[in-house]
């Protein structure tokens, strides 16, 4: 729980106008209970609330005329409010209305500042990241705390537990765990040790770490993030752009309106006081607020709300869009598989799976070839007292090598036919690369090596579906069997298989040019920032390092998990669908407001609770767009 | 050349006002105010000196919303 005082006291100029609202009120309140006779006598007292909560838009509106910008909202209120006291004059001596309709539009006011105030610091909350300081060790083994901005590429500097990474690098000494949340906005905890990449932002939480850096503190991942966080909404969406249209014309229109409505009936029917008033009700129904301030709110309730989730968005504008995506277009490798090579299927003849495995590893010791470090990882412990000596790398073939004087061979077909071992064909050969193993030109079996699908990759895209999306499309350069199996498996509806990158580009043109919709396309950022520039939506996954597709993308997904674009694909939906919501609920309220008000059914208190009303509905409404967790 | 300066600014429709004043000053290219935020990003012409532009940007400003402020680095 947040305390008490937290939550009402935000910024000074707020906390003082709070404090006016309560006085007004108060005073409001007691008059009310007060019979005044006079009416001159009464007019002063109730000037006393009036002026209170409503002397700085008097004053607003007053400078307004005088640099010929008078169609605002302080400009409106006052009108109304004056008229209202003038006709209190002339007339019956009851000007609650007026000091009524100040007060409610200051609560309006306050209330909306409040709800701003508390989005931003929402968003600050997420800014909490930048460090501040780094530490480097001086000669004494002291530390000194310096501007991570001084610190040049390659220093070693010491991160202390509880402390943030500042800058990008290597860890030279230490172990420890990492909370990565701020960036990715997953809660466990990720162990590095010496050798590993850290990156900036992430927190420290238990060893103390010597991190050599890699790069400078701007070019650092946090410093990227924060800059994308911070210039995010700068693309504004269309419906913002309406509004601000909207609520251009939309003012001196209706001061145009209650212009004719106070004089043109007066002139006919004679009765100027009744049509004053209906004109004066007009005007306060007819500010602008709820609109004004309801929407780009909601974007950045969005906006914000997607970023604890560890979903960047670099604009409303991009929102808007994705929440129409009606085809997703997928890089394979990193995007939907794991991009690393695995050991998939052990097929062992004459010899058990532990042997074969063994074997294979041995061989492979001196090659630093990907698949050669899948089979060093299938097999931990390599290094044992085995006797390996004379590797030979036999090019587009295989290694060879004698392991305690017996002659193993790991390779292809090719290799095996060249050395007259018969292959026993593998059944699970389309998910990737076998490799056989022959020992002194006798097989004995082959091992699979593939890219392991991503454990989530299958719901997301069910999710996905699930949610609307017509058309999903998988690119890739790998061979077509491994894609055609990779698809099926994910049931992904069409594949374009053994593309070169810039291929990628031209096939997602072509979707484009299909014109079935706005598409999306996923990727890792690695050889892909062409087509995720390309394509009327970039997201960009597992982002953290890769700068090229954190400036090329319009969505950054922080860590690579898939249902993260389901989630992401959520939350615009829901920001857009409060968007139309606050839009057609405060045009069509203050409508029907202003057709009643001309008629005379309703007054100025139910003109002002309207547009209050509508105002604090409509905020509290977008505030609903932070709100993500579960989609 | 494109530079962003905090501004403080109450309403939302106060924060378009000045977006619009920021695009008439001469030698802004394109201004943009994102009232949540609160900043104001401009990209000038070339050949204008940024500080003087945004001098005027201000007087503009204010010109339309008195109650308004940017923060000139």
């Amino acid at each position: 729980m947040v305390p008490f005082s937290e939550v009402i006291f935000v910024t000074k100029k707020q906390k003082k106008n709070l404090v006016r609202i309560i006085i007004a009120a108060v005073l409001m309140t007691g008059l009310l209970f007060v019979p005044i006779e006079n009416k001159w006598l009464k007019l002063v007292l109730y000037m006393i609330p009036y002026l209170t909560v409503g002397y700085d838009i008097l004053m607003k509106a007053f400078k307004g005329i005088k640099n010929l910008q008078p169609f605002d909202e302080c400009f409106l209120m006052a009108v109304a409010t004056i008229g209202a006291i003038a006709i209190g004059i002339i007339g019956d001596g009851d000007f609650v209305e007026a000091v009524a309709v100040m007060l409610f539009y200051q609560i309006g006011e306050w209330f909306q500042s409040y709800a701003v105030g508390r989005s931003r610091k929402n968003i600050a909350a997420l800014m909490d990241i930048r460090p501040d300081y780094a530490n480097i060790e001086k000669d004494g083994g002291e530390l000194e705390q310096v501007d991570p901005d001084e610190v040049e590429v390659g220093t070693v500097i010491v991160v202390q537990p509880g402390e943030k990474i500042p800058i990008d690098g290597i860890v030279t000494e230490g172990e420890s765990a990492l909370n990565t949340g701020a960036l990715t906005g997953e809660s466990l905890p990720r162990d590095v040790m010496v050798g590993d990449e850290v990156i900036s932002g992430c927190i420290n939480l238990n060893g103390l770490l010597k991190v050599r850096t890699t790069k400078e503190f701007g070019e650092s991942t946090v410093s990227k993030i924060l800059d994308l966080v911070e210039n995010a909404g700068s693309q504004k969406s269309r419906s913002e752009n309406f509004i601000s249209k909207f609520a251009r014309i939309y003012t001196p229109a209706v001061v145009c309106g209650a212009l004719a409505l106070a004089v043109v009936p007066s002139l006919l029917t004679g009765e100027w006081a009744t049509w004053i008033y209906r004109a004066l009700t007009f005007l306060v129904i007819s500010c602008p607020c709820a609109l004004v301030i309801s929407i780009p709110l909601s974007f950045f309730a969005g906006i914000g709300g997607a970023s604890k989730e560890g979903i960047l968005v670099k604009g409303s504008n991009y929102l808007e869009v994705l929440s129409k995506t009606k085809t997703i277009v997928f890089d394979k490798t990193g995007t939907l598989t794991k991009g690393v090579f695995e050991v998939t299927a052990v097929h062992p003849e004459l010899v058990d799976e532990n042997t074969l495995l063994h074997l294979a590893a041995h061989v492979e010791r001196y090659s630093t070839h990907p698949i050669a470090n899948s089979l060093k990882l299938a097999y931990p412990n390599e290094n044992d007292g085995c006797h390996v000596y004379r590797a030979e790398n036999i090019a587009g073939q295989g290694v060879k090598a004698l392991v305690n004087s017996n002659t193993v061979c790991v390779g292809n077909e090719k290799m095996m036919k060249e050395i007259g071992a018969e292959i026993q064909k593998c059944p699970h050969e389309h998910t990737g690369t076998v490799i056989h193993v022959a020992r002194n030109g006798k097989y004995i079996g082959h091992i699979v090596i593939s890219d392991v699908v991503k454990p989530t990759a299958k719901q997301a895209l069910k999710e996905l579906k699930k949610s609307g999306i017509q058309k999903t499309v998988m690119l890739t350069g790998d061979s077509k069997k491994t894609a055609g199996h990779v698809a099926g498996e994910l049931c992904i509806d069409e594949v374009h298989s053994e593309l070169l990158p810039e291929d990628k580009v031209r096939e997602v043109e072509k979707i484009l040019a299909e014109k079935s919709g706005i598409t999306a396309f996923v990727g890792d950022g690695i050889n892909d920032a062409p087509v995720l520039s390309r394509a009327d939506i970039g997201i960009a996954m597992g982002a953290l390092g890769s700068d090229a597709a954190i400036e090329a993308a319009d969505i950054v997904l922080m860590d690579d998990d898939p249902m993260k674009i389901a989630k992401a694909i959520g939350i615009s939906r829901k920001c857009l669908r409060i968007v139309n919501e606050n839009i057609w609920f405060s045009i069509g309220i203050k409508i029907v407001c202003l057709v009643l008000g001309a008629l005379g059914i309703a007054n100025m208190w139910t003109a002002i609770f309207a547009d209050v009303g509508v105002m604090v509905l409509a905020v509290l409404n977008a505030v609903r767009a932070l709100f993500v967790k579960n989609l | 050349m494109k530079k962003s300066y905090k501004i403080e600014v109450d309403c939302a429709n106060c924060a378009n006002k000045m977006e619009n004043a920021a695009n008439k000053t001469e030698g802004v290219k394109k201004a943009v105010v994102n009232f949540m935020t609160l900043k104001m990003t401009v990209e000038f012409e070339d050949g204008y000196d940024a500080k003087e532009v945004m001098q005027n940007v201000l007087k503009n400003c204010k010109k339309v919303e008195d109650d308004c402020e940017i923060y000139l680095k």
